[in-house]
């Protein structure tokens, strides 16, 4: 079972409250999750990742277990303690000035 | 007794007021998905209470939020009529918008590009829906005004968007050029006399007229005057703001340009400055009164550099002239220290008698006037800066 926390904005989007559990057969990768996530949730298809190229939208960012995963490939298993739902996937939106 | 529903997006929600035709109280509903930017909702003509919206957000991309019943409930279209809207778990079913611009179908690669801060080359990447023009006739018919410009246009209540290449890709494209908010196409006009007839506007590259329900297009841009671009008189290139047509007229449009206040008597083909003594003519918005074809409204602004009304003094402008004579008006609207800027999407009018006139600014504050712009009152003052201000006028 892998928990996924979203940003306030795409919660209400999706009308969720809370974390997100999801059940993934096979490698548990960013893909994946977003995969999944997505299939559960069609109304967040586009607002993480973009519609055409699948890149991560560049406020946000993936953290998990303390560290920063935005960077890493999107097939790149993701942490052990994430795969055992030890821990949450964080999707944050960036902290970014203006209004 | 008639009554009357504004449609006011915001940076940080959407926001109904509604008051019966007196138009003297007004209730507040919202916001309406709180925290993401609202950058246009407009109600259909043919129905209603369809209301589309476009909330969109730098974080989270682009949604198309549609209301099938005045604004109580919304969904994300994707969900086929007469089908749940929601699944077995109560969640929602419809899904975010796809908006995908064609390429070529000889070479498959990114139909045009245009040119970019830098001068140079660059390709067109989809960023916002700024403007939602819904079919006259057909509830389900929905255009949609995209950054960077192009124009999308959905059959289906807005779940599957299809491109209008024909303007993007009739040969002018590699010219167009961002203005400071973007490159956007910002404002769609439907001919009530004639389906096939569609107008619309992008900054920075003008004025476009299709005469086959959007398949081909050409620039009407003839008249217009830009010094600030290299030819001034270009065929593209002008960063135009918001053009205005009366619905018994549609031949006749009224253009805020960048700097410049114009006129068209022939359908855009040529166009002449109507500025007349207005203090600046420099502005965003522009619209008609509804019953007097000949009656125009604008905000002016002080200077490109300077977003905010002259002299700190709000004032809107009506000419009954169409043009060339304005006058100011001032009653219920502050007259010192007011630096507030109205956007281009930000006035609408009514269709009561007297005409009701809406506007939203910057600072939050929406404004209307029920006597055509003789009195004006705040219907609410603090909201978040105001995108953009619809108006309905129900039975």
């Amino acid at each position: 079972m892998i928990r996924v926390v979203l940003p306030p904005h795409l919660r209400g989007l999706a009308r969720i409250a809370g974390e997100v559990e999801l059940e993934i057969e096979g490698p548990v990768t960013q893909r994946s999750v977003l995969d999944a996530l997505e299939g559960r949730y069609p109304m967040l298809r586009g607002t993480i990742r973009d519609h055409i190229t699948q890149q991560r939208r560049p406020f946000l960012r993936f953290f998990a277990c303390g560290e920063d995963l935005s960077h890493e490939l999107p097939d790149a298993p993701l942490p052990d303690a994430i795969v055992s739902g030890a821990e949450p996937l964080l999707i944050l939106g960036a902290i970014a000035g203006g209004d | 007794m008639s009554k009357v529903r504004v449609l006011v997006g915001t940076k940080k929600g959407a926001f109904v007021l509604t008051s019966d035709g007196k138009r003297e109280r007004w209730e507040v509903s919202g916001p309406h998905f709180a925290g993401w930017e609202i950058y246009h909702m407009k109600g259909s003509p043919a129905d209603p209470k369809r209301l589309y919206v476009s909330q969109t957000s730098g974080w989270f991309g682009q949604v198309i939020q549609r209301s099938d019943d005045g604004g109580k409930t919304w969904i994300q279209p994707g969900t086929p009529p007469g089908e749940p809207t929601t699944g077995p778990g109560g969640m929602p079913k419809g899904e975010s918008n796809k908006f995908v611009y064609d390429t070529s179908a000889e070479t498959g690669r990114p139909l045009t590009t245009h040119q970019f801060y830098d001068g140079k080359q660059h390709p067109w990447e989809f960023k916002r829906v700024w403007h939602i023009e819904p079919s006259l006739t057909d509830a389900d018919t929905v255009y949609a005004g995209v950054e960077d410009a192009a124009l999308f246009r959905s059959t289906d209540g807005g779940q599957n968007w299809q491109e209008l290449s024909g303007l993007r890709g009739h040969g002018t494209g590699p010219r167009w050029q961002p203005g400071a908010g973007g490159m956007c196409l910002h404002t769609i006009l439907l001919d009530p006399s004639n389906p096939q007839r569609i107008y619309v506007a992008i900054s920075a590259a003008g004025a476009f007229r299709s005469d086959d329900g959007g398949k081909s297009w050409r620039p009407i841009n003839k008249g217009l005057h830009s010094q600030y671009i290299p030819e001034p008189t270009a065929e593209v290139g002008h960063c135009v703001h918001r053009i205005a047509m009366h619905r018994s007229r549609p031949n006749v449009l009224f253009m805020q340009k960048h700097w410049d206040v114009m006129r068209s008597d022939n359908a855009g083909d040529s166009w002449t400055e109507v500025s007349g003594n207005l203090p600046t003519d420099f502005g965003f918005v522009i619209d008609v009164h509804a019953h007097e074809p000949e009656t125009v409204y604008v905000v002016p602004i002080k200077s490109d550099g300077e977003h905010f009304p002259p002299e700190g003094k709000l004032r809107v402008y009506r000419s009954r002239t169409g043009g060339n004579e304005w006058e100011a008006l001032t009653k219920g609207l502050p007259q010192k220290d007011c630096y507030v800027n109205v956007l281009r999407d930000a006035m609408a009018v009514d269709s009561l008698d007297k005409c009701g006139i809406y506007f939203g600014t910057t600072g939050g504050q929406v404004y209307g006037s029920a006597d055509a712009g003789d009195n004006w009152a705040p219907l609410v003052r603090d909201l978040p800066a105001v995108l953009s201000v619809e108006v309905q006028t129900l039975p």
